[in-house]
């Protein structure tokens, strides 16, 4: 489904990404882990194409993604939900998902001024956050909601793109316990319905429960792969994660 | 009565104007300090091919066509500055205008130009064909508004970072807004040219600008019917009362003030709020 090949970023003479390589298969749930700063959230920049690799390729299916703007990316079946939310804030929830939900409206720019009915994309956008469990303030502005509603308008919003793959950048990030675990759980449900899926998450633990790969990278180099439980029994993994002392001590 | 039609007339260019701006700011969220250049455009297109022999109508296209080509040109920088150095490119433009118009002699340089041919129509005429053509595009606006690319120039005018991750081509977008808007500021021009029959730089300086865009701020940015009765009202108002023309500029910063201080969304927004009192349910000024 994806495939990102010996990508190396960048920034100023820092190397923010070395040299990583990994592929996600159809509706997969593949975990992207590391330490803070590790690389992750760059990684997912390259592959919507808001920053440039100095090498490396990424692939979507069969199709290079390289010199392609984000947009078009996007429009090629990736659905990203970012880790700091951004709804459209003039908009409902319904209509902020309604809005992406008609991605066919406004693919030709000059088209789009002839198309006006909104009923079947409120409809699929009403379907789609029933399945997310947020429904009942579909009718609500993003502003007077919390952050856990908004992180669920987030997926809502990437899976209204009928995408190939969802990149789901810390998804989790900030809810409370109960909160993860919902959103968890939804996303696993997601993937039963068929979504591939590409996680950054440093909940751990639900990363482990619902992931079926995982990738590491630690100071922008991959320093693990495989199956969750597998990987996190690594000792470079968990040096990574629990620091030097850790290695030494156990 | 013939002071009454000169009034509405000049109302009826300036909702065209106000409107035209709000294509670009209210509808797509891109400021712009340098309309009146646009106007300008225009003006001195349709002058000078009415003066050469072509019909008003098809100097009235050419001078949507114009501006509406140079607008495009212009909304290229929309695509690499924002807020701010847009609003100051977007100045820059209005003063590159002044001073290019001021130093060709073919322009009528400082002197403007006289003597604009008559369209023919007679004051009344003329004056039904400016209110049309504002109606129009009001009703142009509406029907843009509800469409796909409404919805659209919504989500890029709130976050043009997250549009473009949804799939938006948002440069394309910006550029459609800017091409919109400025042909219809070409069409105020053309308008204003005929009405009034003589043209110079200082017709479509900065004050101009800002005139136009107190219009949109005071109806309320986005709100079609806010800013065509901000542009009706504020219009004709310091031509009727002497001593508010003598004191226009005042007048409009002091509206301009209290508006940014009280309510920042206009009279649309007084309004709906007003509304909201009484129905008890969210407003959306935008008239969705």
């Amino acid at each position: 489904m994806l495939q990102v090949n010996n990508v190396t970023v960048v920034y100023g003479g820092v190397t923010a990404v070395m040299d990583v390589s990994f592929k996600v298969k159809d509706a997969e749930v593949m975990g992207l882990i590391g330490p803070n700063g590790a690389g992750k959230t760059t990684l997912m920049r390259v592959i919507t194409g808001t920053v440039k690799p100095v090498q490396g390729t990424v692939f979507l299916e069969s199709t290079p993604l390289e010199g392609k703007p984000p947009h078009k990316r996007i429009r090629l079946g990736i659905g990203l939900s970012q880790q700091i939310v951004h709804p459209f804030k003039s908009m409902t929830v319904l209509e902020n998902v309604a809005f992406v939900a008609g991605h066919g409206k406004t693919g030709h720019p000059v088209m789009s001024v002839f198309r006006h009915s909104r009923a079947k994309e409120k409809q699929k956008a009403m379907e789609i956050l029933h399945v997310l469990g947020i429904d009942k303030v579909a009718e609500a502005k993003p502003e007077n909601l919390p952050l856990g509603y908004l992180k669920r308008l987030e997926v809502a919003r990437a899976i209204a793109l009928e995408p190939k793959i969802l990149l789901l950048d810390e998804p989790l990030a900030g809810l409370n316990q109960l909160e993860a675990r919902q959103l968890a759980d939804k996303l696993l449900e997601l993937n039963q319905l068929g979504h591939t899926i590409l996680l950054i998450e440093h909940n751990l633990g639900e990363v482990i429960r619902i992931c079926d790969q995982l990738v590491v990278i630690d100071n922008g180099m991959k320093i693990g792969q495989g199956e969750p439980h597998k990987v996190m029994d690594d000792a470079v993994v968990r040096s990574a994660y629990l620091g030097e002392g850790h290695h030494a001590a156990s | 009565m013939q002071y009454e039609i000169s009034l509405l007339t000049i109302m009826g260019i300036s909702i065209i104007a106000a409107l035209s701006l709000n294509l670009i700011v209210g509808f797509c969220g891109q400021i712009s300090l340098g309309h009146a250049a646009f106007l300008g455009v225009g003006a001195y297109t349709s002058a000078m091919l009415t003066k050469a022999g072509v019909p008003f109508t098809a100097a009235v296209a050419a001078s949507m066509l114009m501006a509406g080509i140079i607008g495009t040109v212009v909304g290229f920088t929309s695509l690499r500055v924002r807020e701010d150095f847009l609003a100051i490119t977007t100045m820059g433009v209005g003063f590159l205008f002044l001073g290019i118009v001021r130093k060709q002699d073919f322009l009528g340089g400082e002197m403007g130009i006289a003597m604009i041919p008559d369209p023919g129509l007679g004051k009344v005429g003329y004056l039904v064909l400016v209110l049309l053509l504002a109606a129009t595009l009001a009703l142009f606006s509406i029907y843009l508004k509800r469409s796909w690319m409404g919805f659209t120039f919504d989500a890029v005018a709130d976050d043009e970072d997250t549009a473009n991750l949804v799939g938006i081509d948002v440069s394309s977008y910006k550029l459609i807004a800017f091409a919109m808007g400025t042909a219809f500021a070409g069409l105020a021009g053309a308008l204003y040219a005929h009405n009034i029959k003589f043209i110079d730089p200082e017709s479509f300086g900065f004050v101009e600008s800002i005139t136009i865009l107190s219009m949109v701020v005071i109806g309320g940015t986005g709100s079609v019917w806010g800013v065509t009765i901000a542009a009706g009202v504020l219009s004709i108002f310091p031509m009727w009362f002497q001593f508010i023309d003598d004191y226009k500029l005042l007048v409009y910063g002091g509206l301009l003030c209290m508006i940014m201080l009280f309510s920042p969304d206009g009279l649309s927004g007084i309004f709906g709020r007003f509304l909201n009192t009484i129905r008890g349910k969210n407003f959306n000024a935008s008239g969705q």
